[in-house]
């Protein structure tokens, strides 16, 4: 066996060699013979019934494949939670942007035309934009009650602490929806053939979740569908549930065609009508001791899902579990729902509710703080959670882990009060106000509660003839390196070099599947089992006697060989088995909501100008466990990146609505941090390791979404003396807010 | 944006690509992006916004850093392009691609093309760049993956060490 670990190195990204030679091939990089091009018709408004639907005369329609709702042969709805969202609509429609009819044609800019060509008539229908118009009911517009899912999670006895309180502290807090923004859009290419089904090549992260969608939609049994991932260009959660949409377009633009269909979304297609992060509003009302230490609280945390139910119910789930934050409730009562607005369906983006219920709980417990007369560093050590306390939903944290060692060491790396103390100095005579910010938090690794045991994932692991070895997974890379971490893993459980372990490209008819690449699971989980597979390659050949418990790698690759040309192929299979006594009550929302959490503690350093009411981040100290890192080069690199998208979500991102569709659908206007705004974004690891995970792994992806924004806000605060409570806060908020207060 | 039947016919365009000389028959405001990908198969440059703002179609034309997506080919008629197919030498990495690799500055990789030519770019001016210089030289292209400190970390790495570009 190899003595080097590979494990905790940074090899060489699996991939990079094409990507920074411009060969890796993205989906708009391919071109199938005889392929025409899908555009889409969407509508105008934001509700009503379609009286009807003209096709202008300057365009010759007979060259025209068009596809409407009675053109779909299976069911008309994207499958995934609640089967709600049609493919296309059928007579009403209930968001702008909602698609109408699909058209295909060889030319592009002919395409564009006759999309501009449609006329679409609509009897109005009452719509509703605002999270508390749809709480009201002031029109039903979802359902019975507008709600698409609600959760209540309750611990002790809430209704006891109101008496006993020194202190109750209300406060709301709101965010808004943000873009994904990977840079290369949404797009797929399909091709229909009446033996072998569809096919679907896509920029996507959940093969299989498409595959599922085009079963329903086409009424065909899974080995007719055959979904497959090219290199994707960014996604952040805006390509899970998407690119089911899309692929169904292409889909049956390709049946009615009996051609190959690409439809590639240009910005402003994909920014105007494809998902964004949920708009959030969580009220708090919390209970402490004479000493800042919680009693107890209530919460209420409500997501605006837009027009249809897709991901809001699971994103609602991981808000609500980690509405309470790192710390300890003796009792508390969190109610959670999500509700119907006539806007495009917000989705799944890194986080997914997290960034929204931490934002308002960091934002909170400054607050509480300031009541109570304590710093912020206090208030978080008083209530912090530590091994053999519960959570909110009453998991026992078994974990080794010490929140106050993490706040010391992230105070020390920022140098945060010495800063403070000088801050307080220089802010009296300078005109740049300048301030610290902290937040603490957790992010739980994998699907929540029993998902994992619902997904059941599976993972191969497959010795080739040559003597190397193939990763066999439906994970997707899409900039974050499951590539790269996956076959690290293999390497290192056979003892062979990471050169000869490869992966294989996500396509269902060949890899089986290893769930979702979501939920930052995949190094955690989809890793976990990839190892055993790993093991079970080893075991055969050993089993068959052609190599020893100890070997060489190049007796394994002779072993290997040998095995497949005497036996044929040799691949190892391996199934999620739930941890035993692991347990999670969905009625009540109680028990072991994640197998494991990163836990972190960032600071922010800002300088506010009052004169031009801008922020600049200065310096920015991130700090977590993660359990093991696997890659520092890709680890670190999760982390940066995560750290600047929620710079972006906390102080540039703005999503403009008017009737429930977004204005500013362009780069020029809807503003993400390019590289002159961002501070240096300095990254540490503590790894206290992990039993649930792929050599001590949890996982990463999402945890940095979750503390930028609070650690901003409260910098802020602690800079100029006011308290926001809405993100994202851009200087004309800030302009608005001081004129408000000085009036 | 070359709706048919409503402009002028196709003309010949006279280009060097990555060294070669090209020509191509094109509708003169055809955008170059399209002119590469399409009819000379380089697909190296990506379109990202198809306005100028995030720099993934970037390419050099007669030195100077270009958004593809906004130049009209006939404005390119005659001129020297350099795509990212251009910068390895048989199969030998061009020192930024290396440093990219080395230091984490591609994830999904779709920005990673044009932001190493906005990086050619700018150590072609400027070979030792402060780290303000290599912000300001890359802040046309966006990068929504990595936060861009591995981003400069790879420019710097290259301008420190010296290699030969």
């Amino acid at each position: 066996m190899t003595e080097n670990h590979i494990i905790g190195a940074s090899v060489p990204r699996k991939e990079g060699r094409d990507k920074v030679t411009g060969r890796a091939r993205y989906v708009d990089d391919m071109s199938l013979p005889g392929m025409i091009y899908g555009a889409t018709v969407r509508s105008s408004i934001p509700r009503g019934k379609i009286r009807k639907i003209s096709f202008g005369s300057n365009i010759a329609w007979d060259e025209f494949v068009i596809v409407a709702a009675k053109d779909i042969p299976g069911r008309n709805c994207i499958a995934l939670i609640l089967d709600d969202q049609p493919c296309i609509a059928d007579g009403v429609v209930n968001h702008p942007e909602e698609p109408i009819l699909l058209l295909a044609h060889p030319d592009r800019h002919l395409l564009r035309k006759a999309v501009g060509a449609v006329s679409i008539e609509y009897d109005e229908m009452p719509a509703l934009f605002e999270m508390e118009e749809s709480e009201r009911q002031a029109e039903i517009i979802w359902g019975a009650d507008n709600t698409f899912k609600s959760y209540l999670i309750e611990k002790g006895d809430v209704n006891s602490v109101w008496a006993k309180a020194a202190h109750i502290i209300d406060g709301e807090y709101f965010t808004g929806a943000q873009e994904q923004l990977y840079i290369e859009n949404n797009g797929v290419i399909a091709s229909f053939d009446s033996e072998a089904g569809v096919t679907v090549w896509g920029s996507l992260q959940c093969p299989y979740y498409v595959n599922k969608a085009l079963m329903a939609l086409f009424g065909l049994p899974e080995e007719k569908v055959r979904v497959v991932q090219m290199e994707t260009g960014g996604a952040f959660g805006g390509k899970e549930e998407y690119p089911s949409m899309i692929a169904g377009h292409a889909a049956l633009l390709a049946m009615k065609s009996g051609r190959p269909v690409k439809i590639i979304y240009d910005r402003a297609e994909d920014m105007v009508a494809t998902t964004k992060r949920h708009p959030s509003r969580t009220r708090h009302r919390t209970a402490v001791d004479a000493n800042g230490k919680i009693l107890g609280g209530e919460i209420e945390f409500v997501l605006d899902g837009g027009a249809y139910a897709t991901l809001s119910s699971v994103v609602l789930s991981r808000g609500t579990i980690h509405a309470g934050g790192p710390y300890y409730w003796p009792s508390v009562r969190i109610r959670a729902k999500a509700v119907a607005t006539n806007a495009p369906p917000h989705g799944a983006f890194r986080g997914f509710g997290a960034p929204q219920s931490l934002f308002a709980m960091e934002r909170h417990m400054d607050r509480i703080a300031q009541v109570v007369g304590i710093t912020p560093v206090e208030i978080r050590e008083r209530n912090f959670l530590k091994p053999g306390m519960t959570t909110t939903t009453e998991q026992v944290v078994r974990e080794e882990i010490d929140l106050s060692h993490l706040l010391d060491r992230a105070l020390e790396l920022s140098g945060y009060q010495e800063k403070r103390k000088r801050f307080e100095i220089t802010n009296r005579k300078e005109k740049l106000k300048k301030g610290m910010g902290i937040a603490a938090f957790l992010h739980g690794a994998g699907f929540t509660g029993s998902g994992e045991r619902y997904l059941s994932s599976v993972v191969g692991v497959e010795g080739l003839s040559d003597g190397s070895v193939r990763v066999l997974v439906s994970s997707t890379e899409f900039g974050q390196g499951t590539n790269t971490v996956l076959c690290q893993v293999a390497s290192e459980e056979l003892g062979i070099p990471y050169e000869n372990v490869a992966i294989a490209q996500p396509d269902t008819n060949a890899v089986p599947n290893s769930g979702p690449t979501v939920a930052s699971r995949t190094a955690m989980i989809v890793g976990k089992l990839v190892q055993s597979a790993a093991r079970g390659v080893k075991q055969t050949l050993v089993g068959s006697g052609l190599l020893s418990e100890s070997y060489t790698p190049e007796q394994f690759r002779m072993a290997c060989q040998k095995y497949v040309a005497a036996r044929g192929p040799l691949k190892s299979y391996s199934r999620y088995d739930a941890p035993p006594g692991v347990f999670w009550d969905d009625a009540k929302y109680r028990g072991e909501a994640y197998a494991a959490f990163a836990w972190a503690v960032y600071v922010a350093e800002v300088t506010v100008d009052p004169g031009t009411y801008s922020v600049t981040v200065d310096d920015f100290v991130a700090l977590q466990e993660i359990g093991k890192v696997l890659h520092p080069l890709l680890a670190e690199g999760q982390i940066t990146g995560g750290v600047a998208q929620a710079i972006g979500f906390a102080l540039y991102e703005k999503v403009v609505w008017r009737d429930g569709r977004m204005l500013n659908n362009q780069m020029t206007n809807y503003i993400m941090p390019t590289s002159v705004d961002l501070p240096p974004i300095r990254v540490f690891f503590e790894e206290n390791g992990n039993v649930h995970g792929a050599y001590g792994a949890k996982g990463i992806g999402e945890l940095p979404m979750d503390g930028p924004a609070p650690a901003i806000l409260n910098a802020i605060e602690d800079a100029i003396g006011m308290h926001f409570v809405s993100i994202p806060l851009l200087p004309e908020d800030i302009h608005e807010a001081v004129t408000a207060w000085q009036r | 944006m070359t709706a048919s039947g409503e402009m002028a016919d196709p003309q010949e365009i006279h280009l060097t690509v990555n060294g070669e000389a090209a020509s191509v028959r094109a509708h003169s405001m055809e955008r170059l992006l399209d002119v590469l990908r399409h009819e000379l198969g380089l697909n190296g440059a990506k379109e990202g916004c198809g306005e100028g703002e995030c720099g993934s179609c970037a390419v050099l034309m007669n030195g100077e850093l270009v958004n593809s997506c906004l130049i009209p080919v006939a404005q390119a008629e005659g001129a020297q392009i350099t795509t990212i197919e251009g910068l390895a030498n048989d199969g030998r990495l061009h020192p930024l691609q290396e440093s990219f690799l080395a230091c984490g500055g591609a994830q999904c990789g779709i920005c990673t093309p044009g932001m190493i030519l906005a990086a050619l770019h700018l150590l072609d001016r400027c070979p030792k760049p402060t780290l303000e210089q290599i912000k300001e030289g890359l802040s046309g292209n966006l990068c929504r993956c990595t936060g861009y400190l591995q981003i400069f970390e790879a420019v710097n790495k290259v301008a420190r060490e010296n290699l030969a570009l």
